[in-house]
Formats: C-alpha cells, sequence, structure tokens
C-alpha cells in the first residue's frame, strides 16, 4: 500500500495550496516548530540527562517527571502539530523524503523507547527516587531518548536539503526505492 | 577598521571558500547548531521556569541554577562554535542582513545578562529577592533568548 495518492490528493487540496503559497504563514510555522525545539527537546533532553545521572540528581526523578512533563508534553503537542503543517503543505516531497522518513521511523523509535520506560523501570521509580545515579535501565532509556531525539532533529533538518529529492535523479536503486520514487523503468513503487 | 571589508577578505579565505562550497558542511554545522539550540533551550528554560514559580517550583532556586549552568555554557559554546562556522560560510551576506544585526545585538544582551544579573539573581538564595523580581529577570531572559532563536531562524528566510 502506498500513501502517494493520498498526499497527491492532500497537496490539491485548498488548505495545503494556501499554506504552501503564502508568503508569512508558512516561515512562521516553520520558526514554531523550530523554536519549540527548545521546550520539547531542550527539557526532554534535561529528563533524560537526569536519568543518567549527570543533571539535576539531588531533585527526586519523580518530581522532575512530575513538574517538567506537562511542559515537555506541551511542546510535543505544539510539534506535532506545527509538523503535521508543514507536512500538510508539502505533502508529495516530504512523503518522497529519505531525511523525513529516517525521521518518521527515528519518531517511532523514540516513542517506543518512552513506552518501553513507562512500562518498565518507571513503575519502580519510588524505589530510586532520589538515587542520584538511577538503575541501568533508566539510564540506558534515557541514552537512547537522546540518540534518538538527536537523530529526529539532524534528519528534520536534512529534509530542507534536495540531494535525495526523487526529481534529481539519477540515484541508486537503493535511494530511490527507500525514498519510495516512481522511476519510469525502475519498478520502485 | 572596516568590518565590511574585513568579511569580504574572510570570504576569500581557503577555509571559508571550502566551507562555503562543500555541498555538506553548511547541512551538518547547521544541524549541530540546532542540536545546540535544544540543549540551551532546556537550559536556559529549567531555570526560567522556576524563576516564574513553574516547572521545579519545590525545588530551591540556587540548586536548579547550579544545575543548569553548566549546561548553558557547554550549549552556549557549541552554538557559539558552530555559528562562527556558520557565519564564516557568508559573512558578507550576514553582515548585510538584518535579522543576522539584530540576532547578534540579542545575543550580546542574552548573554550579558544570563551572566550577570540573572545567574547573580538565581544564586541569592530563596527569600532574598522578591517573587517579582525573580519573575521580571525570567522574563527578560526569556525575550531576549527568543530573540535570538526567531531572528536566528529569520536569517534564513531573507535573501
Amino acid at each position: 500500500m502506498s500513501l502517494l495518492p493520498f498526499c497527491q490528493w492532500l497537496a490539491e487540496t485548498p488548505g495545503s495550496i494556501t499554506l504552501r503559497e503564502s508568503l508569512y504563514t508558512y516561515p512562521l510555522v516553520e520558526s514554531a516548530h523550530v523554536l519549540t525545539l527548545c521546550l520539547f527537546v531542550g527539557l526532554a533532553a534535561m529528563w533524560d540527562l537526569r536519568l543518567l545521572g549527570v543533571t539535576l540528581t539531588r531533585v527526586p526523578a519523580s518530581e522532575l517527571k512530575q513538574r517538567l512533563g506537562p511542559w515537555i508534553k506541551g511542546g510535543f503537542v505544539v510539534m506535532i502539530t506545527t509538523g503535521v503543517l508543514l507536512f500538510s503543505a508539502i505533502p508529495v516531497r516530504s512523503y518522497q523524503s529519505l531525511w523525513f522518513r529516517m525521521k518518521a521511523v527515528a519518531l517511532v523509535l523514540a516513542g517506543l523507547n518512552a513506552f518501553v520506560f513507562h512500562r518498565g523501570i518507571d513503575r519502580t521509580i519510588e524505589h530510586w527516587d532520589r538515587d542520584p545515579i538511577p538503575p541501568r535501565s533508566a539510564r540506558r532509556a534515557g541514552a537512547r531518548s537522546l540518540v534518538l531525539w538527536t537523530v529526529v532533529v539532524v534528519c528534520g533538518r536534512m529534509i530542507a536539503y534536495s540531494w535525495f529529492d526523487c526529481d534529481k535523479q539519477p540515484h541508486s536503486r537503493i535511494v530511490n526505492t527507500l525514498a519510495g520514487c516512481v522511476v519510469p523503468g525502475e519498478g520502485a513503487q | 577598521m572596516n568590518l565590511l571589508r574585513f568579511f569580504q577578505w574572510m570570504s576569500q579565505t581557503p577555509v571559508c571558500q571550502a566551507l562555503a562550497q562543500s555541498p555538506w558542511a553548511f547541512a551538518v554545522i547547521e544541524s549541530v547548531h540546532l542540536l545546540g539550540l535544544a540543549a540551551i533551550g532546556g537550559a536556559v528554560l529549567v531555570l526560567d521556569l522556576r524563576l516564574l514559580g513553574l516547572g521545579l517550583r519545590d525545588q530551591p532556586i540556587d540548586r536548579i541554577a547550579r544545575d543548569a549552568h553548566p549546561w548553558l555554557v557547554r550549549s552556549l559554546i557549541v552554538m557559539l562554535a558552530t555559528g562562527v562556522l556558520l557565519f564564516s560560510t557568508e559573512p558578507v551576506k550576514c553582515y548585510q542582513s538584518t535579522a543576522f544585526r539584530v540576532k547578534m545585538s540579542s545575543l550580546l544582551l542574552a548573554m550579558i545578562f544570563a551572566f550577570t544579573v540573572r545567574q547573580r539573581v538565581a544564586m541569592a538564595g530563596d527569600g532574598r529577592v522578591k517573587p517579582v523580581w525573580l519573575k521580571v529577570v525570567a522574563i527578560v531572559s526569556l525575550t531576549l533568548w527568543f530573540g535570538v532563536g526567531a531572528s536566528g531562524r529569520w536569517i534564513g528566510f531573507s535573501a
């Protein structure tokens, strides 16, 4: 199944066209997306660093989670909202962007990592709440989170570059397959 | 000294030429600059939220300030290092960009404020500074850093 027809349909909707061709709205949405990095990734990173035991070590982990959690979640909502808007403005190119696809994979993995943390070591948080250095599985979750969000940010930035764009052929077969480029004669989906 | 002529000379140096002509250099340096943005955002916000009576509001302010400060310094070093490299790929364009000038002015003010007034107020200990002044300090800090970030993003939009 390909989402390409959906993206092609989305690109022709009035909302998508309006946003794509806007003089200021698109750059403003993009700026909001970038600057919310400070709120979302910045505070999530402080939480990850606490899990690694390298900062705010005298603050109980549960307190940090409780007090910063709503800000991180709020930042995430802004990120997703502005991100969906940015995608909807340029759906086909984004869908066929190698960087966007890597970003999406890293996002899913970051979500899974958070879920595993939540279902695992987080349940015993009261046992290690005041430990300056949390147990190994919590540290690992923090380290994985930092790596994954780094990948998300870097891939996100790279979407703007056109090196692997489908209309910039020739690419190697692997690039065309991963990016979902439709190349006549190559049989890629 | 004429800055424009200096930047014109700078853009002709082999290092700047190499950076400007590399298809990857700018993108890679810019990505690190963005990661630094996230880090500096976290370090600034965790203390400014506390000064506003939000976030880690049950913790003493000086404790947050002491823990956040090294991360502010580290991320600032990353930002300045990558920022100089980004600048060096197009010094003349930056020099002539209004957004860039606004950014540099805000950055100077933000750094001076962070390392003088804000740090001193935060380290003063609970109860030494009236809550209203803590909030004023946080709002000034957030406004200055927001100015740096927003005008920084706008450098790329302005031709």
